[in-house]
């Protein structure tokens, strides 16, 4: 069977195994993030300082591979990070699915790149970080 | 696997082989594979006397239509409107006049809801099932917010079939004054009883509309022996071009309706004081209308009624066993809808696989096939599913292309295990 770079290993055992699903005892912020296309939807729960800087992530994720292996390596990716730096790292996340280049840094996250081939799946990978990059907003104008 | 699937078939869908050396696009290559096209209810391909008939129209005869005083406007009106006659025939009409040209069936249910459903009281119900498109529930909730009509829902079974219990006392109260209902669900391939649906609704008091946008495709339709009120089609998945739709309605309710859309063409007199209607269908059709769609649809009537609804049928119930056959040997994989009369729409679940990654996978092979709530939510939730993984089948499909979707679909499991 042809497959394809997008269902590389990582992808396939976060979609499977995650890492981060769940949710938090003390979460401080809590979003939604829907894709009314195909129903996907992932809850994420975080513990967010008074700094803006994030703890821990949950998430509870409803959704293809792609979907559930994003939520999964973000959760990861953002602990210890403050808004600005989540916007970074979206934003070159941004920039790999839509070129298929990697910017550097962009580490485990590249396996996404492959999706700028698969473009009506692209929303699959940024589903969560929407929902992340709502949450932080809505608590910044808090 | 795979060799135990493809040594296994039988002749059962090879009837049609023949027509695909009409359809160009079935020789290309998606991702290096061989196109297996696989999504027919979506949208199916166009065969090249389609596609001549279109791209002739435009070379050598194409002006506006119903109004040039010029040979060519005559003559290309004498086109379209012998396309009129032609899908009059194809439905079994009792006159063309009952045929109105729309862009989609979508837009012929919205032209019910706004013309006829404007006829409507408050208090009045609009019943529809649960397997609707939602181009058969959104207008008549629209309706409901506009005229204050009630809109009730008849359940399906839970193979998949039209709860004709349910119907009847949903039309008990005398209330009801259209039932709105699909003749084939583009999710479950449900073929509904629509002559005993008609019955029930007339014994009531209420007119029946049907959504034939699938059925129509892969069975003959009579909407005299239906005895149905209302019939809308869509060309493009009668393999012809996008853009073009069919209202049919009993002429004597079409005369009744008041316009749908003004403008050019709809009218018998204007003034700045008051305008007056043309006649049906002209009535409803203001505007330039989709000329070139509309003798592309004509030729793409007349290729189907070149092969006939006996073979198209026969080949259809084959590929359609077949596949349900084969399907079912796939590890964890489940059809939705398994409803006695069906159609080659199949949907299904694969254990823990997501549809858009089933999806995302079969377009990889070359395999072209629709993942999703497929304009159905209402029904999905009914189902308790997000979404399904959707294969259906056309003039040109053969069951060699169902193998290779079985085959695959066995590989892709085994690679999320």
């Amino acid at each position: 069977m042809a497959q394809d770079d997008l269902y590389r290993t990582v992808v396939l055992e976060r979609a499977k195994t995650p890492r981060h699903a769940g949710k938090l005892d003390i979460a401080s912020l809590h979003a939604q993030g829907v894709n009314p296309l195909c129903g996907d939807r992932v809850n994420l729960h975080a513990q967010v300082d008074t700094h803006g800087r994030i703890g821990q992530v949950r998430h509870e994720t409803r959704g293809c591979a792609i979907c559930a292996a994003s939520a999964d390596l973000m959760a990861e990716r953002v602990m210890g990070q403050d808004t600005a730096q989540v916007k970074r790292i979206h934003a070159a996340l941004a920039t790999a699915v839509e070129t298929g280049e990697a910017p550097d840094g962009l580490g485990e996250l590249s396996v996404f790149a492959p999706l700028h081939r698969h473009r009506s799946r692209i929303r699959c990978a940024m589903l969560p970080w929407s929902a992340l990059i709502d949450m932080l907003n809505d608590d910044k104008d808090r | 696997m795979m060799d135990q699937m493809v040594t296994g078939k039988t002749d059962a869908g090879n009837s049609l082989r023949h027509v695909r050396a009409d359809f160009p696009i079935l020789s290309q290559k998606v991702h290096g594979k061989d196109l297996v096209f696989l999504d027919s209810a979506a949208s199916a391909q166009k065969p090249r006397q389609v596609i001549d008939s279109m791209a002739d129209t435009m070379r050598t005869q194409y002006a506006n239509i119903h109004r040039g005083l010029y040979w060519m406007s005559e003559r290309t009106t004498e086109a379209y409107e012998a396309v009129r006659d032609q899908v009059a025939a194809f439905l079994g009409a009792g006159a063309r006049e009952e045929i109105v040209f729309t862009r989609n069936s979508t837009e012929a249910i919205n032209l019910v809801a706004h013309s006829y459903g404007s006829l409507l009281r408050p208090g009045q119900v609009v019943l529809v099932s649960e397997m609707e498109h939602h181009a058969n529930l959104v207008p008549w909730q629209m309706l409901r917010e506009r005229m204050g009509i009630e809109l009730r829902v008849t359940p399906v079974t839970d193979d998949g079939a039209l709860d004709m219990d349910a119907l009847g006392r949903n039309l008990s109260d005398g209330r009801v004054a259209l039932v709105a209902i699909t003749h084939m669900s583009n999710v479950l391939g449900t073929i509904t009883d629509a002559r005993a649906i008609s019955d029930m609704a007339h014994a009531a008091g209420a007119k029946v509309l049907f959504d034939g946008s699938q059925l129509a495709v892969h069975r003959r339709v009579n909407v005299r022996e239906l005895d149905a009120d209302f019939y809308v089609v869509t060309g493009h998945k009668l393999y012809g071009p996008t853009g073009i739709g069919v209202l049919w309605a009993r002429r004597e309710i079409l005369e009744e309706m008041p316009p749908f859309l003004g403008g050019g063409d709809m009218i018998a007199s204007v003034s700045f004081e008051r305008s007056t209607w043309a006649h049906v269908p002209h009535k409803f059709e203001a505007g330039t209308p989709a000329i070139i769609e509309t003798i592309g649809l004509g030729a793409a009537l007349s290729y189907i009624e070149s092969i006939g609804f006996d073979r198209i049928g026969a080949h259809e119930d084959a590929l359609t066993a077949h596949a349900l056959k084969v399907l079912g040997q796939v590890s964890g994989l489940k059809v939705v809808g398994t409803a006695p009369q069906r159609g080659g729409v199949i949907s299904f679940t694969m254990a823990d696989v997501h549809p858009h990654d089933i999806a995302t996978l079969l377009d990889r092979n070359g395999i072209a096939v629709r993942a999703g709530h497929h304009c159905a939510e209402p029904l999905m939730r009914r189902l308790g599913l997000s979404a399904t993984a959707r294969a259906s089948f056309g003039i040109y499909t053969t069951p060699e292309e169902i193998d290779m979707l079985a085959a695959t679909l066995e590989q892709i499991r085994g690679f999320f295990v």
